[in-house]
């Protein structure tokens, strides 16, 4: 770890105050590979003696494991290798409270997709053959198949822990005094809306390649986000020191979520792997990716909003019900998260938030870009839309007038730093014509206009502890090429470029002699993944702390050669030289040089830690970020009232990144996040289909296939119009804040909103299909509200909310009642539950 | 990724050499041209062959050509991107080739062929599912269980004629031939069709599809809309095809065809009859479009994309849309996006 510093050293070097690399549309440093079909992804990779794996899941929904026979199996040509569930006793689960997985099922299944036998042939034809001969019997048992069906039916229980029957997270919190605010209202406003659970997506099947290398070590690579997090479930399930696992996150063909946690294909192919002593590989089908899921939470929600006349928002109360499906996956983080950011765009001086998480017998949700933020933004936004409408307040205005002040702490004790939301809204305005068309366009032609607001990585990692978040060595040589390691994984955002450019940026060379080792948990230091939009912020100021400590071991080198005060010189272009007289230096290479002569082998390294959030109550973990991006969009949409058939035409998108590191990577995600919002307003949708229960138990997912789940294709993709909106944040490496994740946001509601304003009725849920539109139209021709969308909220018995007193009231961030707070009667035995929540108050 | 099962393939050279191989043992083989429906439908298990029989082979099965009488003849294995670049077809039936180009996705139809398209599968959301799937929901009656999940107490399997080219080219009165090593037969196309999802095709399995022709269009006014979640990719779930033949003011003849609304292709008899003899006015064609969700019998239900009520009423929308653009009157409605429509330049 040391970096050869001595406290009595001279000062460093500056960096040439003018950005080179930094800014600029550099191109990406694994385009090339990547479109010429050179980059290796998991499923590329082959190993002499490889066999093929397959897993054999549940065909019913929930049920007790009566029998397993693999004779026939087992007997079939090329089959090397069986398991079974008890092979693998261990549970894991990507959060410390939620240990509730099994690598194979053990006693019981608890949706269809469930794995319960692996099995391992010769070739993929085989395995796939086998997997088909594999006899399983079940006892089936009741199923659940939505949050209603959940409260309703607390026996029998999909898991024996959770905070109470079926319901596995329950949570009320109180910032201020939310009915004095309410009573300061001059209108309350009050909304239900629904949002459908969708998927992932990504164009690459998950894939895992497992072998064992020299004496009990097994190495995994594996096309996962985080292959810190899949480190430790290894090392848990298979019962070996983490240091004789390795784990290699290959590039990931697109994540978005969906690759961030540890999956049973990746422990199953690692025990067999270690079972029969040669490579496994296995590449997931599509249908077992709409299986792992890991999605988008189906939301209902209840929005009441207190409103003076002026449009003032003085208090909020939020009640959220998620549907998760049949594990914890990051459930609890989920249900925080749709509530915790609900107070960082518009000044909410009192905010309650009430949510439950339900388990039911489908395939686990989890995070999906933007991590339960997306389902209650877009419940607040159309419902801003309803206040400005009914208030006769411009919606942009009305937002305008209440922007969240920068540097200030919120209701909820979330300190926020830069904030851009402002110039944003601006931004599309102008672009959008705003002013001169949003309600004065001919019936069919609408606008729209929607906000949003995301972390730049969360305050804290997923189990409890004071280590670093990202780190990054170097490693200088005499060749003038400097080797950077660091545990982030490339997912598609061009997180490799990032951490690369900032990189060169301060020691002042080209992208092109960075030599990148990343993902690798033998090789580089830990990076927690690529989820939470975390890494341009967290791995990219431990690569600054890194640089700059090179930077200055090499300054010293080159002091002393050039007999100029180190705090003198410059790095740029390749050289190391004299501020003042430019003539008079040395090439990187030779500075490197003259610094490895004088400290020997050269390597430095650096490390980031997010800063301490305020909030000190329990749930505070979840929210907290460095920096928060804003988003702001205007969508125009043509609407045929006749068939409620629509079209998107144009999406003018402004993005609060911070400080832009490369802008064709902004807009790369911003249009992407457009193309992945549009999807989820108008079309995606990961639902079941329950058959006739007197004739059957069946519960499936009603298509899962990329031909019949509908996502847009370039015909549904309009133009989009990006606006890069920079506004600095101190915590980010050169300002930069996230713009992975936060554009999607505004995208679902600003579509809902456009269709009002095109043809005048509401649809209070996404995806807004055509006949729901025609429904509302039809409603309001016969009188009835010009509405479609969810009736009620289910009647739950919140108990008494943790109460935290707002910064304004003169709170400490603290709770004031966590002894009589009514709604922990969780019943959870996890062992390490206790550690998880610590800090949490 | 999912696997083919394992099967003897045959690529003869000869329409009499595929024949011959069709009839030693038809009851398992399949015939293949594009194999852009029959080798999903095999990955997924639900189409079964011991031996598969490819077209592609054949030239005599490949073209497009011209006869004396001014119809014309298209080879079964033609692909679907030929036909919407041929300057015949495009000059002569331009709405075949927006309902050939609204096949699928490019890719796909550089593959697919028109006699696949004919004879594809018929569809629906509880049999286009693969194996493992299937045995969740305990199969249904068109592939080894006995019961219709779409309509459970029906004694017959609702699964849907998609194939977009169908509906035109029976409203452009299209015949075609069949080959069976027992001789040849010709007959209109849209005699092929049997109302009933498992046994939808009248070719029998020993039988080839080798050629489609469509009479000269002799002045018929044409149109095309097919309603799909996306402008690409997706079978229809819905699809309207009307060509119709007028004299001065009067409609002689129209053939008004609907695809994707059940086991078979549907003319709307009812409202044809409603517009023989009558001019194509505002009048008419709402009268003729609100005849035909009736008169067809069409009843979509719950097996294919979006919900069946509404699919219901949007055949009305859609006939009065595709009759307004075949009598040169102002558009109402959102043209759909077919996959004809020029990139911009």
């Amino acid at each position: 770890m040391s970096d050869a510093v001595h406290p009595d050293d001279e000062e460093g070097p500056v960096t040439s105050d003018q950005l080179r690399l930094i800014g600029t549309p550099f191109r990406r440093v694994d385009g090339r590979a990547k479109v010429t079909g050179q980059t290796r992804f998991a499923d590329d990779l082959s190993f002499p003696r490889m066999v093929h794996m397959k897993l054999v899941r549940s065909t019913v929904p929930h049920a007790n494991i009566v029998s397993i026979d693999t004779s026939k199996a087992s007997a079939m040509a090329g089959v090397v290798g069986l398991l079974t569930g008890e092979s693998m006793p261990d549970p894991f689960g990507i959060l410390p409270v939620s240990q509730d997985e099994h690598a194979l099922c053990i006693d019981k299944v608890r949706f269809v997709g469930d794995p319960v036998v692996a099995v391992a042939a010769l070739t993929e034809d085989q395995a796939h053959e086998a997997a088909l001969a594999v006899e399983v019997e079940y006892q089936p048992l009741e199923t659940i198949a939505t949050v209603e069906e959940a409260i309703a039916t607390p026996e029998p229980r999909i898991h024996d822990y959770g905070d109470e029957g079926n319901l596995h997270k329950k949570l009320s919190m109180e910032f201020g005094d939310v009915d004095a605010g309410f009573e300061e209202a001059d209108q309350i406003f009050e909304d239900v809306m629904y949002f459908e659970g969708n998927t992932h997506l990504p164009m690459e099947q998950h894939a895992t390649v497992a072998l064992t290398e020299e004496t009990d070590r097994i190495t995994v690579y594996s096309s996962t986000q985080t292959p810190h997090y899949l480190h430790r479930s290894l090392a848990k399930v298979l019962g070996l020191p983490a240091a004789r696992i390795r784990v290699i996150a290959c590039p990931n063909g697109g994540g978005f979520g969906g690759k961030s946690d540890p999956f049973n294909h990746e422990i199953c192919a690692a025990k067999m792997a270690l079972t029969l002593g040669r490579p496994v590989k296995i590449c997931l089908t599509r249908e077992e990716v709409f299986y792992c899921h890991r999605g988008r939470h189906p939301v209902l929600m209840k929005i009441r909003t207190g409103v003076k006349k002026d449009g003032t928002l003085t208090a909020q109360h939020l009640q959220t019900a998620l549907d998760g499906g049949a594990y914890g996956s990051y459930g609890v983080a989920s249900t925080y998260y749709t509530g915790a950011l609900q107070t960082v765009t518009y000044d909410l001086p009192k905010y309650r938030f009430e949510s439950i998480r339900a388990f039911t017998n489908k395939p686990p949700c989890g995070p999906k870009r933007g991590h339960g933020t997306p389902q209650p933004r877009f419940a607040f936004e159309v419902h801003l839309d309803k206040i400005a409408h009914q208030l006769a307040i411009d919606p942009a205005q009305l937002r305008l007038q209440q922007l969240v002040a920068a540097d200030s702490v919120t209701s909820n004790w979330l300190k926020v730093g830069s904030m851009g939301l402002g110039k944003c809204i601006e931004a599309v305005v102008e672009g959008s014509g705003w002013n001169q068309r949003h309600g004065k366009m001919p019936e069919g032609r609408g606008l729209g206009l929607a906000c949003g607001s995301y972390l730049s990585g969360a305050g804290l990692p997923i189990y409890w502890n004071h280590m670093p978040q990202s780190g990054v060595q170097l490693q200088l040589d005499r060749s003038g090429g400097v080797a950077l390691f660091c545990g982030e994984t490339e997912i598609g955002q061009g997180s490799d470029s990032v951490i690369a450019a900032i990189t060169a940026e301060i020691l002042g060379i080209d992208l092109k002699d960075i030599r990148l080792c990343v993902a690798d948990t033998d090789l580089t230091p830990v990076d927690l993944g690529s989820y939470s939009s975390r890494v341009t912020l967290m791995a990219g100021n431990a690569a600054i702390e890194a640089a700059e400590r090179a930077r200055t071991l090499v300054a010293r080198g080159a002091a002393k050669k050039l007999d100029v005060p180190a705090r003198e010189l410059v790095f740029a272009e390749g050289r190391v030289f004299h501020g003042e007289n430019p003539e008079h230096g040395l090439s990187f290479q030779e500075a490197v040089i003259e610094a490895e002569s004088r400290f020997g082998t050269l390597g430095t390294t650096g490390s980031y830690t997010p800063p301490r959030s305020p909030g000190r109550y329990r749930g505070a973990g979840v929210g907290p970020s460095p920096a928060y991006s804003y988003s702001a969009a205007v969508v125009e949409a043509e609407v045929d009232p006749a068939t409620g058939i629509y079209r998107i035409e144009h999406v003018w998108m402004a993005h609060d990144v911070g400080k832009c590191i490369n802008p064709a990577l902004v807009m790369g995600q911003i249009e992407g996040s457009v193309y992945m919002g549009l999807g989820e307003a108008m079309m995606e949708e990961q639902v079941f289909r329950r058959l006739p229960k007197k004739r059957s138990g069946a519960l499936v997912h009603k298509h899962p296939s990329m031909l019949e789940y509908k996502s847009p294709t370039f015909a549904e993709m309009p133009p989009v119009t990006s606006y890069i909106i920079e506004d600095p944040d101190p915590n980010g490496p050169f300002g930069a804040k996230e713009v992975g994740q936060g554009p999607l946001l505004p995208m679902m509601p600003a579509v809902a909103n456009a269709i009002f304003d095109a043809v005048g009725v509401r649809v209070d849920q996404v995806p807004i299909a055509p006949h729901m539109i025609r429904q509302a139209i039809e409603a309001r021709e016969k009188g009835k509200p010009g509405r479609f969308g969810p009736k009620s909220f289910p009647e739950i018995e919140f108990g008494v909310p943790l109460k935290v007193p707002t910064p304004a009231e003169g709170g400490d961030g603290k709770a004031t009642n966590v002894d009589d707070a009514g709604v922990r009667s969780g019943t959870g035995t996890m062992t390490e539950r206790k550690d998880a929540v610590k800090g949490e108050n | 990724m999912l696997r083919l099962p394992a099967f003897t393939f045959h690529q003869p050279e000869t329409i009499e050499e595929a024949v011959a191989l069709l009839a030693t043992d038809p009851a398992h083989t399949r015939v293949v041209a594009g194999g852009t429906d029959l080798f999903p439908n095999m990955k997924r298990r639900h189409q079964g062959a011991e031996s598969v029989v490819s077209l592609r082979g054949i030239d005599a099965l490949h073209g497009i050509t011209e006869s004396k009488d001014g119809s014309v003849i298209i080879g079964a294995t033609t692909t679907l991107d030929a036909i919407t670049r041929d300057e015949q077809i495009q000059q002569k039936y331009p709405s075949l080739v927006t309902a050939v180009a609204s096949i699928s996705s490019p890719v796909l139809r550089n593959a697919g062929t028109i006699g696949g398209n004919l004879c594809l599968d018929t569809r629906c959301t509880y049999y286009n599912q693969n194996e493992e799937w299937r045995r969740s929901i305990d199969y249904c009656m068109k592939e080894q269980g006995d019961i219709c999940w779409v309509a459970p107490s029906s004694p017959r399997c609702w699964a849907v004629s998609s194939g977009d080219s169908v509906p035109m080219l029976c409203a452009l009165g299209a015949e075609i031939t069949l080959v069976s090593s027992e001789g040849e037969r010709t007959l209109p196309l849209a005699e092929l069709f049997r109302d009933d999802g498992i046994d939808y095709l009248s070719k029998r399995p020993d039988e080839i599809l080798t050629t489609i022709r469509i009479p000269s269009p002799s002045g018929a006014r044409t149109g095309f809309w097919k309603l799909r979640r996306r402008g690409s990719i997706d079978f229809g779930v819905l699809s309207v095809a009307v060509s119709g033949w007028c004299n001065g003011n009067t409609t002689d003849r129209i053939e008004i065809w609907l695809g994707s609304v059940g086991s078979t292709p549907v003319r709307c008899t009812a409202s044809i009859a409603a517009l023989i003899g009558k001019p194509l006015d505002d009048e008419t064609i709402a009268a003729a479009a609100a005849l035909a969700r009736k008169s067809a019998g069409a009843n979509p239900l719950g097996n294919t994309d979006f919900v069946p009520q509404w699919r219901g009423k949007m055949i009305e929308k859609y006939v009065e849309a595709v009759l307004r653009e075949v009598a040169g009157l102002p558009r109402q409605r959102m043209v759909p996006r077919h996959g004809s429509e020029k990139w911009p330049s």
